[in-house]
């Protein structure tokens, strides 16, 4: 056993060290395929504009790698694992599909990663948080880019705790990610002197939250923490709001998009804090890109989704042209082995697990009162630092 | 574990309001079964319908909602009359698994148009200024407008059941199910009060949208994922059956309520399990008269 | 009798010229297409036992391809099974829960017995919501496809693909033989004229139950094939939807046919393909609804129904008693 896995890892290193002997671009051009929820709950943060941002990254990096074209095919995987996985096995087995972005809800990343493992195609995850894909279910084709539920929970909880919030309830989507993200909430809560006093779990695309807000105003928590995103966080937060719930608790939105933050009053969401992998406002590079981005979308604020999306294709086309070839193992060993660096992937390095390591942001979110326009929405209130906000890798991980 | 009874009694409440839904929904679907004996599957998607056409019309017709509260219904019952007159009249005399199978390939169609139009996240309307704040009831606060969807609905509710069971409109209603010839024989044109009936039905579910836009977010699958309940309580009410169909409506609203509080996981599935022990103890329902 | 044995043969010679072409399809279509839709078909072919051949329309036949589906899925996981032993628990789980459902429905007649048989599949789906071995919203994933009798390798899409045609065509057969038996006769019996079935002396709810047993076991069966081709199970199977589906397939291809839910199922597959990419993904339940709607005002019978009906207009003679 213990051999096996040392010639794996050789025969890896033999791949990074000599990208010459790998056999070029396979079918005479480069094809990414977007998967993700293009009219759901999750269709603003991530949806059709990640389709959009990718082509940006391919525009942006010359149109061509090595001489052959890239181009782009997309799908609507409406969340359901399914419908992912026989898209992924489709465009893997019969359209020659190199590598899949986009990559939304979590169960259906999970079934798309089994597909696209096995055939050893990179998947480059943009939108889903569950933190299995470089844990218990991790492989060496997984580049898992944008944040994932332990940034979020380390990012958001423990201040939360600090400021002497004890008491939490979980509202959780029934889902891979929702599970995911309170079992890794829970475990900072716990170890930090807090105690989970419920959770509710509802099902992902509920409208109506007024039973499960009902059951954390029972509960007696100060906290109610969201462990969900898009429109069920839009939803639940509205009803939390229309019951009364804020005013006796704290609720504390776990993973937000910059999307969910526009399309909820700033009376209801102002002074939120939350954690985040990108803000448009950070900085005259982000600005500069997501102006282009706005341009090209009709107005829609870019998420942390879309930048991730752009960021993982432009680094994902430049291991190409590195490795000189498409193959699945040697870009990924060029992925990990050369630092991206764009608006979006700040301080970065792409661990040997396929957790992108980087910068994210504590931020507070605006008061009516505080905003000089639509989009004006974050305070960043503080950066952290990749190798605090990321979780540590794990030995079987190791892909290296 | 002990009961907290505040608890228990706010998700009963809940559970009223749910089930004020239910209720108006369920009695369009009795009244349209009792009349024509045919299974309106696309009473969902007119209820999504509704929805739309409240959203729409304070979109793009600066219609408010007390407007569309009387304006929407009717241009839904429209649609409902002219797709009595043109889809389902042709074939009223085949087998009834044919309406029903019609109405949901009609449901399906206005589901597709709504989702590839507006897409299936959601839009979201605004509460009406009049009916912003709420009551303190000690137990919960009772948002206001949560408390005027259960009025709505049983004025509503109560205005149909008194007009079919004790007028003289009612009464034809009620002959025209029993035996249409006899009453074609007295002069009353019965394929006219078929066509209004229906569009009465689908009214009832447009009224239901308008007042669910405000509530729940207006998306192009709101209408399927209620249907199935709404469809089970009339069965559980007895089919046809406008009383049964009101009762069980408001009841099953609030055992789904009482689920929610001692099991939350099976809340959605709890009428399905009244649903089997009804058919199985009772066939033709809770008040259904057997066949 | 001379009639009989010319629709036999005619039967025969289109079964034939059809494998032939199945036979051939992998070089042509992708293999995993072919799958999907002789598992559906095959799911709309059991389902139209009931419908077509007895008259009576369930509404729950989802819980039995995902009854088959979710226990193969969970013993080629969890113990190593071949995929034809594994195939086979799975339509004998789904053959059992046939009997449950059955036993508790065939009492009803119409609507009600489409309305119970619905309102029991809304239970079995919660219950595969609910249960820890399913992985509820997340769908039971990298389910084994296997070795078939322990050597043949079904990771190959080739192989898979013999696979599922040998199970459609096993499949296809049981059922064509049950309507052709003597059974088969007495189903027809009752669903011209029950009273006059019960008033012969036959047990009408035994047959009743007998069929929809078997009807559920080669839904189950469908399920199981499609688990192993998808490698992957999920609550779509389960849910009321999926019922609605192959009611649409079969009414579509024509019921009470015996080839027209093959061609239903073929229908629906390629237009739910055709538009699932990108920005045409919109599309497909305009269509279906259309279609439904089409079918239902003109075209009762379904596209193999009116053909027949079509063929028997015009050539009385040389088709006047194929009733199949």
């Amino acid at each position: 056993m213990k051999k096996s896995v040392l010639t794996t890892a050789l025969a890896l290193a033999t791949l990074a060290v000599m990208p010459a002997q790998a056999t070029g671009i396979s079918d005479d051009k480069v094809r990414i395929g977007v998967l993700a929820d293009m009219g759901g709950p999750y269709g603003d943060l991530c949806g059709k504009n990640c389709v959009e941002a990718v082509k940006m990254a391919i525009e942006d990096f010359g149109g061509t790698v090595l001489g052959k074209p890239i181009d782009v095919v997309s799908a609507d995987d409406q969340n359901k694992p399914d419908l992912g996985s026989a898209k992924a096995r489709e465009w893997i087995e019969s359209e020659h599909v190199d590598a899949i972005n986009g990559l939304v809800a979590s169960s259906v990343v999970g079934a798309v990663a089994q597909v696209a493992n096995a055939a050893e195609k990179p998947i480059l995850i943009s939108g889903a948080g569950s933190n299995t894909f470089t844990t218990t279910s991790c492989s060496p084709f997984n580049a898992h880019w944008t944040y994932d539920v332990v940034s979020l929970a380390k990012g958001t909880v423990k201040p939360m705790l600090d400021a002497g919030k004890k008491k939490w309830f979980f509202i959780t989507a029934d889902y891979a990610f929702g599970h995911a993200l309170e079992k890794v909430a829970t475990g900072i809560i716990e170890s930090n002197g807090g105690t989970v006093v419920g959770s509710a779990r509802a099902p992902l695309g509920t409208t109506d939250y007024s039973s499960f807000v009902l059951q954390a105003m029972s509960s007696g928590a100060d906290a109610v923490a969201l462990a969900n995103a898009g429109k069920d966080f839009v939803n639940s937060l509205k009803g939390a709001t229309e019951f009364g719930l804020t005013k006796q608790a704290t609720m504390v939105g776990l993973l937000v998009f910059a999307s969910d933050t526009k399309a909820i009053e700033a009376e209801v969401i102002g002074d939120m804090r939350l954690t985040t992998g990108f803000y448009w406002d950070r900085d005259d590079n982000s600005r500069a890109w997501s102006q282009r981005f706005m341009e090209r979308t009709g107005g829609a604020i870019p998420t942390m989704a879309h930048a991730g999306a752009y960021s993982s294709t432009l680094h994902y086309l430049n291991a190409v042209k590195e490795a000189g070839t498409d193959e699945g193992k040697a870009v990924m060993a060029k992925m990990k082995a050369i630092k991206p660096d764009d608006m979006f992937a700040r301080n970065a390095t792409l661990r040997a697990d396929g957790r992108l390591v980087h910068d994210m942001y504590q931020v507070r979110v605006k008061k009516a009162d505080e905003r000089k326009n639509a989009n004006d929405l974050y305070e960043i209130e503080r950066v952290i630092p990749g190798e605090q906000a990321f979780g540590e890798m794990i030995p079987e991980c190791d892909f290296k | 574990m002990g009961i907290n009874l505040f608890a228990l009694m706010g998700q009963l409440l809940v559970g009223l309001i749910n089930g004020s839904f239910y209720a108006l929904l369920a009695l369009g679907l009795a009244i349209i079964f009792g009349l024509l004996r045919i299974i309106n599957f696309a009473q969902g998607a007119m209820y999504m319908l509704g929805a739309f056409c409240a959203w729409l019309g304070l979109q793009y017709l600066n219609m408010n909602y007390w407007l569309a509260l009387i304006v929407v219904p009717v241009v839904v019952g429209l649609v409902g009359i002219l797709m009595e007159r043109f889809l389902v009249r042709p074939i009223a005399q085949q087998d009834h698994l044919y309406s029903l199978l019609l109405t949901f390939g009609i449901a399906l169609m206005l589901q597709g148009t709504f989702n590839h139009l507006f897409g299936s996240s959601g839009q979201s309307y605004a509460i009406p200024a009049a009916l912003q704040g709420g009551f303190n009831l000690g137990f919960m606060y009772l948002p206001m407008y949560r408390g005027w969807i259960i009025l709505v609905s049983l004025v509503v509710c109560f205005g149909a059941w008194w007009t079919i069971e004790k007028t003289r409109l009612g009464a034809y209603l009620r002959a025209g199910t029993e035996n249409p010839k006899l009453l074609q024989g007295f002069g009353v044109n019965v394929p006219l009060m078929i066509t209004l009936t229906f569009g009465f039905g689908v009214g009832l579910a447009g009224l239901a949208g308008v007042l669910a836009a405000p509530v729940y977010s207006v998306s192009a699958d709101m209408g399927s994922n209620i249907l199935i309940v709404v469809f089970a309580i009339v069965v559980i009410g007895g089919m046809g059956s406008i009383g049964g169909a009101i009762l069980t409506g408001i009841g099953m609203g609030v055992v789904e309520g009482l689920t929610k509080y001692f099991y939350p996981e099976a809340s959605t599935t709890v009428i399905f399990m009244v649903m089997v022990l009804v058919l199985l103890m009772k066939p033709a329902g809770l008040f259904g008269k057997e066949a | 009798m001379a009639n009989l044995l010319q629709s036999d043969r005619s039967f025969y010679t289109t079964a034939g010229i059809l494998l032939v072409g199945a036979l051939l399809a992998p070089a042509l279509v992708y293999p995993v297409f072919l799958m999907k839709f002789l598992c559906f078909a095959l799911f709309a072919c059991a389902f139209n036992l009931m419908l077509g051949f007895v008259g009576m329309l369930s509404f729950g036949h989802a819980a039995f391809l995902a009854t088959g589906g979710y226990v193969t899925g969970y013993l080629m996981t969890n113990f190593g099974l071949t995929p034809e032993i594994g195939v086979v628990l799975g339509m004998l789980a789904s053959a059992l829960l046939g009997w449950g459902f059955g036993a508790l429905s065939v009492k009803r007649e119409g609507i009600y017995f489409a309305m119970v048989t619905l309102a029991l599949a809304q239970l079995v789906f919660f219950f595969y919501l609910q249960a820890p071995f399913t992985g509820g919203e997340n769908g039971m994933q990298g389910i084994p496809r296997g070795q078939l009798f322990g050597f043949i390798n079904l990771g190959d899409n080739l192989n898979m693909y013999y696979f599922v045609l040998a199970i459609f065509v096993i499949g296809f057969a049981l059922i064509h033989r049950t309507v052709h038996s003597p059974f088969g006769q007495v189903l027809k019996a009752i669903r011209e004229n029950e009273a006059r079935a019960t008033s012969l002396g036959y047990d009408v709810r035994r047959y009743k139950l007998m069929a929809f047993v078997i009807s559920a076991a080669i839904a189950g069966l469908a399920g199981a094939t499609k688990a192993l081709v998808f490698e992957l199970e999920s609550l779509t199977d389960a849910h009321w939807h999926m019922s609605g589906e192959v009611v649409l397939m079969t009414l579509l291809g024509g019921m009470g046919t015996i080839w027209g839910p093959v061609v239903g199922a073929a229908i629906v597959i390629a237009i739910a393909t055709i538009f699932s990419g990108g920005e045409m993904g919109n599309y497909i339940h305009i269509i279906m609804g259309a279609i439904f709607v089409v079918c239902v005002l003109a075209f009762r019978r379904g596209v193999v129904g009116e053909f027949r009906h079509f063929m028997q207009r015009n050539f009385q003679a040389a088709l006047s008693t194929e009733r199949t």
